[in-house]
């Protein structure tokens, strides 16, 4: 049995490719293309040094070649880039102390919609923005969504990237059953789901407080039945027909799962699927990763495929990425500074490297990435490449803010879909919960 | 030999310094003394206090400074559920929890208040599950309950063959809510049990022995002996408990965090998703400071259960 450490460790590159990802020059073999843009004129300020925060690497490589670049960008400008790695669950309170306080690092990398919630503390960074998105082929949807203030053009963010969290299933199981791969009607889902109940491989879906797991699965729920929490206006319509139809369908396959999906968090369906107990879960890169490295386990990974979240009735697989985003504060006395540093950390010879050493655990923002190396190798990978080309978020189809990341960091929608497939409530009931519990998170929206 | 006498001014020069007279009055000093004490309260005590207090009473939220809404919060609360169900969970576990750990905590003090070999190495054994850390503890439930990997499943269904499926602890409602209650009670127990056993060793064993010359049986001794001897600290360690209890936060958060569809949630659980998960600080306060009734309440049943023993003022008992 193994736990998330292990996997994380698993995953890791190791430091020695990490120092062959960073060392190796980009232009070698690089495959992407940059348009000959000029740069914005940005006058580093004397004497600037730089503190940043960002998320802890999920691969150690991340961490490594991101460190080798930082320390690159010091050596040509002789500015001293501080960067502390912090734990994903505390970075969203260390932003807030940051924002509330006016002091404290230059720049941090948040996640999703954390320059939206903060955009008054931040500096534009329209003109590093346009330089790079004209340079790297354009920015990608969920990017544009991600990085630009609500019906503008202006930047406040710029993402760095993004991971998913699509299908994962055993190829072999799948066609014991008669499927070659998972159906993208919500009839053909439940037959397949309902075969391999009985076959006693079932899925496996969080329905618990999993931040990412659980709201990944309620939000495929709705938006394949074409139901969301906003309107483009920003109105709360959960409380829609749509919903109630994606619940009953909640309702019907849940007695198809295996048992607990109510109390499982976010690691409790990589344990399932790496001891075999269920064959279809929804999960990112990681899973499929620490199956692959570990000889103990290689054959579920041969026997693993990824596939997008079924399309159900949306018109493309309704899939989110969680989005690292990178914000700079209106308190740096650096802010030349900590623009130039986060452009040159998207130029291709800085963000080539890193995205290749992430292993396909963070996917590209802007379009010419796609060309990158790290798409071209394990074919089961490339599915990740497309994740930032997504039209789906937190808070679909209305405007980012601070509530549509409480109305996820709550699990408003997570439990009312758990609360139907128990029959702890009605659809129409829970529901109508879910309104009154995000009208509350909106009431300051308007 | 010559005699000098003090001129009048070498006189006044003698006499105290202003400081000195200050620090000599008497009300000065009491204030001097008290300073340290009454700063340290206001820091450390009023000041968290009072902040919560008033962010009880505004809408503010993470990322953007609030503004006072009066009684707003507490009226959104009574038409929650979730703070219903939260306030309906918390006095059932505390109720349940508590009685169970004292039930067994003092059976497990009379026990270890017997002679018997290896006395002080059982009696910190004992001790193990209070001196674990919480969220350890909480870990180590976690894995007993897991729908697919508990090791109680794995005796019941694959060693024993008592049963064909695993024991979902975690996936419903009340059996979520009784193995939280489980695991608060296995951690609680020492602490009641040592506290007890403390007081245990304060009865005289000369009540015991006039007892027994006058033909009182085991029970009557405990009932009119033991326990009427044990109240005071009975009431003190329960009024810990009772709190300890009722503001627990860490072996729900980290077993169930409020899941499945939050049925396991308590009044400080919710508290922390709302105010600091959800971002809705001045709601996460109101659910703390909602908490304070009822811990009064505690407070007060401990006072007045050790005021009205008179004995205790020097005086006999009725």
């Amino acid at each position: 049995m193994r736990n998330d450490i292990t996997r994380r460790d698993a995953l890791a590159l190791g430091l020695s490719a990490a120092a062959l990802a960073a060392g190796t020059p980009a232009n070698a073999q690089s495959a992407i293309k940059a348009a000959d843009v000029p740069a914005p004129k940005l006058a580093i300020e004397k004497g600037a040094t730089l503190r940043m925060l960002r998320p802890v690497r999920f691969v150690q490589a991340d961490e490594d070649v991101f460190r080798a670049n930082a320390t690159k960008f010091t050596k040509e400008t002789g500015v001293e880039v501080k960067v502390d790695f912090v734990g994903w669950e505390d970075i969203n309170q260390q932003t807030a102390v940051t924002a509330n306080s006016g002091a404290g690092p230059d720049i941090i990398i948040g996640f999703s919609d954390a320059p939206h919630i903060y955009i008054d503390k931040l500096i534009e960074l329209t003109d590093v923005a346009d330089y790079v998105g004209k340079k790297y082929g354009g920015w990608l949807p969920l990017a544009q969504r991600y990085g630009k203030k609500n019906k503008s053009d202006a930047w406040i963010g710029l993402p760095f990237g993004a991971t998913a969290g699509p299908l994962i299933y055993r190829k072999s199981i799948l066609q014991s059953v008669g499927f070659d791969k998972v159906p993208e009607d919500h009839a053909g889902i439940l037959d397949l789901s309902q075969k391999l109940h009985k076959a006693g491989k079932p899925a496996g879906f969080a329905l618990g407080n999993a931040k990412g797991d659980g709201n990944g699965f309620a939000n495929w729920a709705l938006w394949s039945h074409n139901a969301s929490l906003l309107d483009e206006e920003g109105n709360v319509i959960i409380n829609s027909k749509e919903t109630i139809a994606a619940l009953n369908w909640v309702k019907q396959i849940y007695p198809t799962f295996i048992a607990g999906t109510p109390s499982w968090n976010d690691v409790s369906n990589n344990r399932a699927y790496s001891s075999q107990e269920i064959s279809l879960t929804a999960n990112g890169v990681s899973l499929y990763f620490s199956l692959k490295n570990d000889p103990a386990t290689k054959a579920i990974a041969d026997d693993s495929e990824h596939q997008l979240l079924p399309k159900g009735l949306a018109k493309v697989s309704p899939m989110a990425g969680l989005t690292l985003n990178a914000m700079v504060f209106k308190h740096s006395p650096y802010p030349n500074a900590a623009k130039a540093f986060l452009q040159y950390m998207l130029e291709k010879d800085q963000y080539e490297p890193w995205l290749n050493a992430n292993s396909g655990y963070w996917s590209q923002p802007l379009a010419a990435y796609a060309e990158a190396a790290v798409w071209k190798g394990d074919p089961k990978v490339s599915i990740f490449k497309d994740t930032m080309n997504s039209t789906y978020y937190d808070g679909y189809k209305g405007p980012i803010s601070t509530a549509t990341g409480a109305v996820s960091a709550d699990y408003v929608l997570i439990q009312m879909c758990a609360s139907v497939a128990t029959s702890a409530a009605t659809p129409e009931a829970a529901a109508a919960e879910a309104e009154q519990r995000c009208k509350r998170y909106f009431r300051r929206q308007k | 030999m010559s005699v000098t006498t003090l001129s009048s001014q070498a006189l006044a020069q003698r006499q105290p310094s202003w400081l000195v007279r200050l620090f000599d009055y008497k009300p000065f000093l009491i204030v001097m003394c008290l300073a340290p004490a009454i700063g340290l309260l206001a820091v450390f005590l009023t000041y968290p206090l009072g902040l919560g207090i008033w962010l009880a009473f505004t809408d503010t939220t993470i990322g953007r400074r609030g503004v006072f809404v009066g009684f707003e919060n507490f009226q959104y609360l009574l038409t929650d559920p979730l703070w219903w169900n939260a306030v309906f969970y918390s006095v059932v576990y505390t109720g349940i929890a508590t009685f169970g750990k004292f039930a067994l905590g003092f059976w497990l003090a009379l026990l270890l208040n017997n002679h018997f070999p290896f006395k002080s190495i059982l009696r910190a054994i004992i001790l193990l599950p209070w001196i674990v850390p919480t969220v350890l503890s909480a870990l180590a439930f976690w894995w007993i309950y897991d729908p697919q990997f508990s090791i109680i499943s794995y005796l019941l269904v694959d060693v024993l063959h008592w049963r064909s499926t695993n024991v979902d602890f975690l996936g419903s409602a009340w059996p979520a809510r009784f193995s939280l209650i489980a695991a608060n009670i296995w951690r609680g127990i020492p602490f009641v049990a040592i506290s007890l056993l403390a007081g245990l060793q304060t009865i005289s064993p000369s009540l015991y022995e006039a007892a027994m010359l006058d033909g009182a049986s085991a029970w009557q001794r405990f009932r009119y002996i033991t326990f009427p001897m044990m109240m005071p600290i009975l009431a003190i360690v329960m009024t810990f408990s009772i709190i300890f209890t009722f503001t627990d936060f860490q072996l729900v958060y980290a077993i169930t965090r409020g899941g499945p569809v939050n049925s396991t949630h308590l009044l400080a659980t919710l508290a922390f998703q709302r105010g600091i998960a959800g971002g809705e600080l001045g709601e996460g306060a109101a659910i703390a400071v909602s908490m304070i009734p009822f811990l009064i309440f505690a407070t007060l049943f401990s006072y007045f259960g050790l005021a009205r023993r008179k004995w205790q003022q020097g005086e006999s008992n009725d």
